[in-house]
């Protein structure tokens, strides 16, 4: 059995709000936010790096766990954004989380599947809970070096953000249970979405949606159809936060209200497979860290990637 | 109303303004179809031609024109 027993976040402190990122790239701030239904994001300062931000969101999420992080038996790291081609983030983390009291040694693992690495990691910890206990997933994203702020970055530009979330997957207790995930891959459209070597981010937005906008339904409804659930029992959606227009159409496709889904998009914009637990973090502290009702992850991104997770509320 | 009077006619309504474009008229170049509309066309299509578009067909250039759109559906049938 896995369990989600604590969620961490953190966002870097620099507030970037449309009209700064409209006047580099060259849009009107107003269409900016219609399109996207993004106000702000956050973008990391000189100093800051995936590293330290995963490393935040992972001390906030033990935090909260009030544990020892020398329970801790397996740390997986997902970026995209990572400042080199290896190592990437994870063994950093793991080394900045010794003071925290994670042990020396501990395997970290890096995930680089951009926006769906996060729900892979949280997948892949509720089957490695069983060998390693307490499986720690991050997500880190320094995503405002992977664009271009300028009028030929336009496109992405005004999409992504920087930011880090954390999930605690235990094989002990928690305050929801893993019922099940589904994680699916597509190599079909591998160039559609992509940061190549000397960058700067590729995004083909139709392909995207066309992919994304039946893909992730219907990776949720095969994870509730697999438990005998429906999508009108599920009291919380926390997707990734690609952009509000993508979150409405999931919902429309799985005849919910658009309401069940959080959504903090407006806030942080897109930042990659950090947006899931970063969202997931802030559903959980403003529900006062309780579930009434069974929540779905879901997510997709480049790869292609995507999946679902459903859980269950656990109160021992 | 034949295949390409009800293409038209449902572009007019993705649009939601009375757009005329020309049979081999770029519908994203254009600007006559965004990054999400062209899921409303997708929906549109499957709807109005009772077929079912699998994901490796959901790509851009299939579905740019008229003309394309109708290759496509002939392609279905």
């Amino acid at each position: 059995m896995a369990y989600l027993r604590a969620l961490g976040c953190y966002l870097p402190s620099r507030v970037v709000d449309n009209a700064e990122i409209a006047s580099l790239v060259g849009v009107d701030p107003a269409w900016l936010l219609r399109a996207t239904g993004i106000a702000q994001r956050r973008f990391a300062s000189p100093e800051e790096s995936v590293a330290t931000l995963g490393a935040l969101a992972a001390k906030d999420c033990l935090d909260t766990a009030a544990i020892s992080g020398a329970e801790v038996g397996l740390i997986l790291v997902s970026s995209g954004s990572s400042e080199r081609r290896f190592p990437g983030p994870a063994t950093e983390i793991a080394a900045a989380l010794v003071p925290a009291g994670i042990a020396a040694g501990t395997p970290a693992i890096d995930l680089p599947l951009a926006s769906a690495g996060s729900l892979f990691g949280l997948s892949l910890a509720a089957s490695l809970c069983r060998d390693y206990r307490n499986v720690l997933v991050i997500g880190t994203e320094v995503m405002s070096r992977a664009v271009r702020l300028d009028p030929t970055g336009r496109d992405t530009a005004i999409l992504f953000g920087d930011g880090a979330g954390a999930c605690l997957v235990s094989a002990e207790t928690g305050f929801a249970r893993v019922v099940d995930s589904v994680i699916h891959s597509d190599g079909e459209f591998a160039s559609a979405l992509r940061l190549d070597l000397d960058g700067p981010l590729h995004m083909d937005g139709r392909t995207i949606i066309l992919q994304a906008a039946p893909k992730i339904p219907r990776a949720i409804l095969e994870v509730l159809d697999r438990n005998s659930a429906k999508a009108g029992e599920i009291g919380t959606f926390v997707m990734h936060q690609a952009n509000l227009n993508l979150i409405a159409r999931v919902a429309q496709s799985l005849g919910v209200p658009v309401s069940r889904f959080f959504c903090n998009v407006e806030r942080y914009g897109n930042t990659s497979s950090a947006s899931l637990l970063i969202a997931a973090a802030e559903w959980w502290r403003e529900s006062g860290q309780r579930m009434e009702a069974p929540i779905v992850l879901a997510a997709f991104g480049a790869g292609l990637n995507w999946g679902a997770l459903l859980a269950a509320p656990y109160t021992g | 109303m034949d295949k390409r009077t009800k293409i038209t006619s449902i572009l007019r309504q993705i649009a939601e303004k009375p757009i005329d474009p020309a049979p081999d008229e770029s519908l994203f170049e254009s600007g006559l179809l965004d990054s999400f509309s062209i899921q409303d066309l997708m929906n549109a299509l499957e709807t109005e031609f009772g077929i079912s578009i699998p994901d490796n067909d959901r790509r851009p250039m299939k579905f740019d024109s008229i003309e394309r759109i109708e290759a496509y559906l002939k392609s279905r049938s």
